[in-house]
C-alpha cells in the first residue's frame, strides 16, 4: 500500500516537473502582450490593449505578417500544383528511370538542407538577381519542398483506383480534363496535407528570408521578430509580445484544424 | 529549404502495380511534360546548388574584392585550411556535443519518458502535457528563441525570478548547456509522438504476462517493449540527428557567441561565408556538412528498405 502511494506521488511529481519545464518558457507569450510596460519577467497581465496599439502603429510589423502570408501562400500554391502534376505522371506512367529518380529525389531533399546549401543559394540568388525578390524566394523554397511533396503526393495517387479515370476516358475526356475533374477531387485530402505542410514550413522558415531579403519592407515575420530583439542593442519588448503572439496564432490554428479534420495521422518524418 | 524531410512511408509495391496503369491515356510525352516544371525547379534550386558547392569549395571565391570578380581555382586549399583550422574542429566538436546532448540523449529520453508514462492514460492530464510539448514544437523558431532569451535573461529573466537567483546568466555562463536544454524542449514532441505510436504496437498481452511473471518495470521495458520498438528507435535517432545537425536555430539564441562557444557548424558556415565573406572556404565546410548528411540519409534509406 505504501508502495502504491509512493508511486502515485512520484508520478504526479514527474508530471508537475514536465508541465513546468514545458509551460514556463511559454508563459511570457501568454502574459506579456496583455501587460502594460512588459519586461522579460512574467507578470500578472492587467489586460491593456496598449501593446496592440503600438503594434498597429509600427510601420513594419503588420506588413511583415502580410509578407509571410504571401510567401507561404505562393510557395504552397506552386508546391501543390507542380507536385500534383509530377506525382500523377509518376504514379500512372512508367517513365524510364522512375524509381531511381524518386529515390534520388528523396535522398537529395534530405541532405541538401538550408544549412548545407546556404552558400551556393546565396551565390545563385546574387547571380540571378533574386536578392530582395519575393518571387525568387518563393521559387527557391518551392524547389526545396518539392521532392518530399512529390513523394507524399505519389503515395496518395497510388492508392486511388484508376476505374474513374477509365470511364472518364471512355466518355472522351482529355488527360488534362481527367486530372482536373477526376483525379484532383479524389486526392483532395492529399492536396490539403501538402498545402498545410508547405505553409507550416515557410511560415517558420528564418534562414532563407534572412539570407535573401535585405529590404525590411519585404521581410517576413520571422526576420522582423529576430530584428526586434537583436537590433539596436535593446529588445523592443512591448512589440515582441503582441507581434510574437500574432505571428504564432496561425500555426496553432492550423495545427488544431489539421488534427481535428484528419485526426492525427502520424507522418513519420514530416516536420517543419 | 531549412527543412530536412524524409517521409518514411514505404510504398506497397503490389498495390502500386495494380493502380498505376496509365488509365487516363497520358502517354510518356505528356507525362514528361507533367514532371518537367517540378524537375526544373528542383534541378535549379536544389541539385545545382549542391553541385556548385563542390565547385565553390575548390575556388577562392569571396563576397567582395578582386576574388569576387575573378575567382580562381585553388584546388583543395580550402579543405586543407578547414582541416587544419582549430576553429573548424572546435565547431565540429560543439556540433557533436549539441547533437549528442540535445537529440540523441535529450529528446530521445524525454520523448520516450513522456510517451511511456502517458501510454495508457486518457483525460485532461495527458491532453495538457501532450498539448504543451507539441506547442513547443510547432511555434515559429524566431518566437521560441526569443521566449528563451527572455526566460534566461540575467536581469529579470523568469528563471532568475523563479529560483530567486541574482546575476545568473545561463546564455553567457553556460551557453552550450542552454542551447542543448532549449533544443530538448523544442524537439521532444517528435520523439514523444513516434514512441507513442510505437508503444501502441506492443501487444498488451506480452506486457501482462511479463507482469504476472514478476518482471520489474525496467525488466518489462528491456525485454518486452524494447524488442518491439527497436526499429522506431533507430528511425528516430537518425532523423532527429539529421535535423539537429542541420538546425540553424542556435543562431537565433546566441548567434554563435559568446566567443564562439555555441558556434555549431551551421552557424560557423554562416559566420565565415556570409559574415566574413569567404565563400570558398564556407563552401568547403558546406561540403563536409553535405557528406555527413549523405552518410546519415543513406543509412536511413537502407533501413527503410530492409524493413520492406
Amino acid at each position: 500500500m505504501t508502495r502504491f502511494v509512493l508511486r502515485r506521488i512520484g508520478f504526479y511529481v514527474l508530471i508537475a516537473v514536465l508541465l513546468a519545464f514545458f509551460a514556463v518558457p511559454l508563459l511570457w507569450l501568454a502574459s506579456a502582450p496583455f501587460t502594460s510596460d512588459p519586461t522579460y519577467q512574467v507578470r500578472m497581465p492587467d489586460f491593456t490593449s496598449e501593446n496592440f496599439r503600438a503594434l498597429f502603429d509600427n510601420p513594419y510589423a503588420l506588413g511583415s505578417l502580410w509578407n509571410s502570408v504571401l510567401l507561404a501562400a505562393g510557395t504552397a500554391a506552386l508546391v501543390v500544383v507542380f507536385a500534383t502534376l509530377a506525382a500523377y505522371a509518376l504514379s500512372r506512367v512508367r517513365l524510364p528511370g522512375r524509381d531511381a529518380l524518386l529515390y534520388t529525389l528523396l535522398l537529395l531533399s534530405s541532405i541538401i538542407t538550408g544549412t548545407a546549401a546556404m552558400v551556393p543559394l546565396f551565390q545563385l540568388a546574387v547571380e540571378l538577381q533574386l536578392i530582395d525578390s519575393q518571387l525568387g524566394l518563393i521559387l527557391i523554397l518551392t524547389g526545396g519542398l518539392l521532392p518530399a511533396a512529390i513523394f507524399m503526393m505519389k503515395d496518395f495517387m497510388d492508392s486511388t483506383p484508376k476505374s474513374y479515370e477509365e470511364s472518364a476516358r471512355v466518355f472522351g475526356a482529355t488527360p488534362l480534363q481527367i486530372v482536373r475533374h477526376v483525379v484532383v477531387p479524389l486526392v483532395r485530402p492529399g492536396l490539403a496535407t501538402i498545402a498545410v505542410w508547405a505553409v507550416a514550413n515557410v511560415w517558420g522558415n528564418f534562414l532563407m528570408p534572412y539570407l535573401l531579403l535585405s529590404d525590411v519592407e519585404k521581410q517576413p515575420a520571422a526576420v522582423i521578430m529576430y530584428t526586434l530583439y537583436t537590433e539596436g542593442g535593446q529588445a523592443n519588448i512591448q512589440l515582441l509580445g503582441t507581434f510574437g503572439l500574432l505571428y504564432s496564432v496561425p500555426v496553432v490554428l492550423m495545427y488544431l484544424f489539421v488534427s481535428k479534420k484528419y485526426g492525427f495521422r502520424f507522418h513519420g518524418g514530416i516536420k517543419r | 529549404m531549412a527543412q530536412a524531410t524524409l517521409p518514411p512511408e514505404v510504398l506497397d509495391d503490389a498495390k502500386a502495380r495494380r493502380y498505376n496503369a496509365d488509365a487516363a491515356g497520358l502517354g510518356r510525352l505528356r507525362a514528361g511534360a507533367f514532371v518537367a516544371p517540378a524537375l526544373a525547379l528542383i534541378s535549379l534550386f536544389l541539385v545545382f546548388p549542391a553541385l556548385w558547392v563542390l565547385y565553390l569549395g575548390l575556388s577562392n571565391y569571396r563576397l567582395t574584392g578582386a576574388a569576387a570578380a575573378a575567382p580562381q581555382s585553388v584546388g583543395f586549399d580550402n579543405f586543407v585550411k578547414a582541416l587544419t583550422d582549430p576553429e573548424f574542429w572546435s565547431s565540429t566538436w560543439l556540433t557533436f556535443e549539441f547533437v549528442l546532448g540535445s537529440a540523441v540523449i535529450g529528446q530521445v529520453v524525454l520523448g520516450f519518458l513522456i510517451a511511456w508514462i502517458m501510454r495508457d492514460r486518457t483525460g485532461p492530464i495527458k491532453r495538457i502535457v501532450e498539448g504543451l510539448v507539441i506547442l513547443a514544437w510547432i511555434l515559429p523558431s524566431a518566437v521560441v528563441s526569443f521566449l528563451w532569451v527572455a526566460l534566461l535573461d540575467r536581469d529579470g529573466g523568469t528563471l532568475n525570478t523563479l529560483l530567486h537567483l541574482q546575476d545568473f546568466a545561463p546564455l553567457l555562463d553556460h551557453p552550450m548547456l542552454s542551447i542543448i536544454v532549449f533544443n530538448i524542449w523544442r524537439g521532444a514532441a517528435f520523439s514523444m509522438m513516434l514512441y507513442g505510436a510505437a508503444l501502441g504496437n506492443v501487444p498488451p498481452s506480452h506486457l501482462e504476462s511479463a507482469r504476472l511473471a514478476g518482471a520489474s518495470g525496467w525488466q518489462q521495458l528491456r525485454d518486452v517493449v524494447f524488442p518491439h520498438i527497436r526499429g522506431h528507435v533507430l528511425t528516430n535517432l537518425l532523423l532527429i540527428s539529421l535535423w539537429t545537425f542541420n538546425d540553424f536555430t542556435p543562431f537565433l539564441l546566441t548567434a554563435g557567441g559568446p566567443d564562439g562557444k555555441t558556434e555549431v557548424l551551421s552557424v560557423h558556415v554562416y559566420q565565415v561565408a556570409l559574415q566574413g565573406g569567404e565563400l570558398g572556404y564556407g563552401a568547403a565546410v558546406s561540403t563536409v556538412i553535405l557528406l555527413i548528411n549523405l552518410v546519415v540519409a543513406v543509412f536511413y534509406l537502407r533501413l527503410l528498405r530492409s524493413k520492406k
